[in-house]
């Protein structure tokens, strides 16, 4: 009973990374409505930019933060304004395409830095290896330091779709980019400021896993399990971000626990599928129907 | 300039619209037959990749290109395609029959992929045949009794009646061959009501609908056919290869899959060949740039991805017809000589409309 609890924990904490990862995910898609492959090498690129600040500039791990999120948004914004906008209005599955593109384009050229894009290297954050006995728990600081940080995220990502006039006028133009022009909102700025927030929550993504998951290229693979998150939790959900990723999480543990070799790698998938197959939007996703 | 006068109606359906069409194709055609005479060993190699990529980019173009449907794990289908070929002819299948069964068994995966298809659609289909490429791909690696798993699994030359297409020639002949009646298919299919039923629900499912398509119906055919083509594909791949494993067909090959069609162009039957040949050169136009390149960026591991990557980016913003809709400006410029006008294939302006209203 105890291990049971010990793996579900475990998959809790692991759960929780996809669903920081599914949190920016679903920014993008709540905003512009389409799901962004490059923001697992925004991911990538933080956590670069991040041991860069820190180990080659040699500033604190909290500056580095900070300049590292801030710089992450410009960036975002910059990439809006030049990639982005040109296809503004196209289907879907352009800008599918287009940030495949974006990830291709980054992870290459992170790689091509001669003697740091081939490494892995370790990010030294001041609670790295802490560990908090809670009773007979015994937790991982960096791992509650994820989960902390993803539930203070989505919080206020929450707020400010909910009660912010600049939240509602993401979710108008996205929803009908038409009658949000008619409405006088400002899409195009609107849509500049979302990737500019997605890229600095992709940085602080980046920044929380470095200390779990090392900074390397190829680092935004584990993004390709947030997706699975995103779709449980229902692709418009803030809250479902982190719910389907825990969700993901503890199936995917309890399956390298208890079903044979190789089912671990799998498990989100299937789960995907069959959320697909029985409720196309998630747990928490919301059932709109055109009126006649 | 060429007028076309149109005398009956079966002058819309034919498949060489004028005499330019049987000529040009016809030149083609005694071209391909004689290459393996003409090009060197090596270039006809690359040749038989270049059909090979066809066959399974007209599959994905039929589902993408023509149905409006959109798989991000094409290559589930080519490495089950690959796997049965591998597996019937190892026990002596004559190949034209493991082939068929190769195509058959993927057109029936294909139809279990397309089932989430009729419920959701757009982004959320990328999804869910992603996620299933990496189930099928698990598969294949811990199948090891039919696959070989990660080892990797040899493949045997295709061989019918004692006769054995061991040699690069014969294997040209078969791939040529396959690639010509996979062309012909797709053609004849796109002319008939099966095909246009397609092109009407990619423009819109509700008038689609409203016409009396079956949708359920359409899409499932679509994804086999589609599936059926990729595992054909990915039987002559298996030949070409001798050797497959499973990590040939993982999600990277699926975006490469994707990347042929658009850079081809997305619905057009060309594009599929021109993505082809495109996609195979690249390789070899970065290897020679290697050498003209200083050596740090030359050398660098990951030219390769980011040249893909801007290829990508460049093709969606600047030509999103593709390779195919460049050689169309450039064959209307000359067509209507002095009065080609810039916007003429301007894209239409259009607003998002959101997909969770149904």
């Amino acid at each position: 009973m105890l291990q049971a609890v010990q793996i579900v924990i475990s998959g809790a904490a692991q759960g929780c990374i996809y669903g920081l990862i599914a949190l920016g995910l679903v920014l993008i898609y709540k905003t512009t409505e389409t799901v962004s492959f490059a923001h697992d090498e925004l991911m990538m690129l933080g956590a670069f930019a991040g041991y860069g600040l820190m180990t080659l500039a040699g500033l604190p791990f909290w500056i580095a933060f900070v300049a590292t999120v801030l710089a992450m948004g410009v960036f975002g914004i910059a990439l809006e304004r030049v990639v982005i906008r040109p296809i503004l209005g196209q289907p879907a599955f352009t800008l599918v395409m287009l940030t495949i593109g974006i990830g291709y384009v980054a992870r290459g050229l992170v790689t091509m830095i001669p003697g740091i894009g081939t490494e892995t290297h370790a990010l030294a954050v001041p609670y790295k290896d802490q560990i908090w006995n809670v009773g007979v728990l015994v937790l991982n600081v960096e791992q509650m330091v994820v989960i902390a940080a993803t539930a203070i995220l989505s919080a206020a990502l929450y707020a400010m779709f909910r009660y912010t006039r600049i939240g509602i006028a993401m979710q108008a133009s996205s929803q009908n980019q038409l009658a949000a022009y008619y409405m006088g909102i400002p899409v195009k700025r609107l849509n500049g400021l979302v990737w500019g927030l997605a890229a600095a929550v992709a940085a602080i993504a980046g920044l929380l896993l470095a200390p779990i998951t090392f900074v390397y290229a190829n680092m935004g693979f584990i993004g390709l399990k947030a997706i699975p998150a995103a779709v449980v939790g229902g692709f418009g959900s803030l809250p479902g971000a982190i719910v389907g990723g825990l969700v993901i999480g503890i199936v995917e543990s309890l399956s390298g626990f208890y079903l044979p070799e190789g089912f671990k790698d799998v498990a989100p998938y299937a789960v995907v599928l069959i959320m697909l197959v029985i409720r196309p939007n998630g747990i928490f996703g919301d059932r709109l129907r055109k009126k006649v | 300039m060429r007028f076309l006068f149109k005398t009956s109606y079966l002058q819309d359906i034919r498949l060489a619209k004028h005499g330019g069409h049987v000529f040009w194709y016809g030149l083609l055609v005694v071209a391909l037959l004689a290459a393996p005479w003409i090009v060197s060993e090596y270039w006809l190699a690359q040749l038989t990749f270049v059909l090979i990529y066809s066959v399974v980019g007209l599959g994905l173009m039929l589902l993408s290109g023509f149905t409006g449907l959109f798989s991000l794990g094409h290559a589930a289908f080519l490495g089950v395609g690959a796997y049965t070929e591998a597996a019937l002819v190892g026990i002596g299948t004559p190949f034209p029959l493991a082939m068929a069964a190769a195509g058959l068994v993927s057109a029936g995966v294909g139809v279990v992929v397309g089932l989430p298809a009729l419920r959701v659609k757009g982004i959320y289909l990328a999804i869910a045949t992603l996620a299933f490429s990496f189930i099928v791909v698990e598969v294949f690696a811990r199948w090891e009794s039919v696959t070989g798993g990660n080892a990797g699994k040899q493949v045997k030359a295709p061989a019918l009646l004692g006769w054995s297409a061991d040699s690069d020639l014969s294997f040209y002949f078969v791939c040529l061959a396959t690639t010509a009646l996979a062309t012909l298919a797709i053609l004849n299919l796109l002319r008939a009501p099966t095909g246009r039923a397609f092109v009407a629900i990619r423009d819109s499912e509700i008038s689609a609908q409203s016409m009396g398509i079956h949708l359920a119906r359409y899409k499932t055919l679509s994804f086999a056919i589609s599936a059926a083509l990729a595992g054909v594909g990915g039987a002559l791949y298996a030949h070409k290869l001798k050797f497959i494993s499973p990590d040939q067909f993982d999600v990277l090959e699926s975006i490469n899959l994707v990347l042929v069609i658009v850079v081809g162009g997305v619905g057009s039957v060309h594009g599929a060949f021109l993505g082809a040949i495109f996609f195979i050169t690249m390789p070899q136009v970065i290897a020679l740039a290697k050498d003209v390149l200083p050596p740090a960026v030359g050398q660098a591991p990951g030219l390769q991805g980011a040249v893909y990557g801007f290829v990508l980016i460049g093709f969606v913003l600047f030509e999103p017809l593709g390779l195919y809709g460049r050689w169309v400006k450039l064959r209307t410029w000359f067509q209507i000589f002095p009065f080609y006008r810039k916007g003429m294939f301007k894209r239409q302006k259009s607003f998002l409309k959101s997909d969770r209203l149904k």
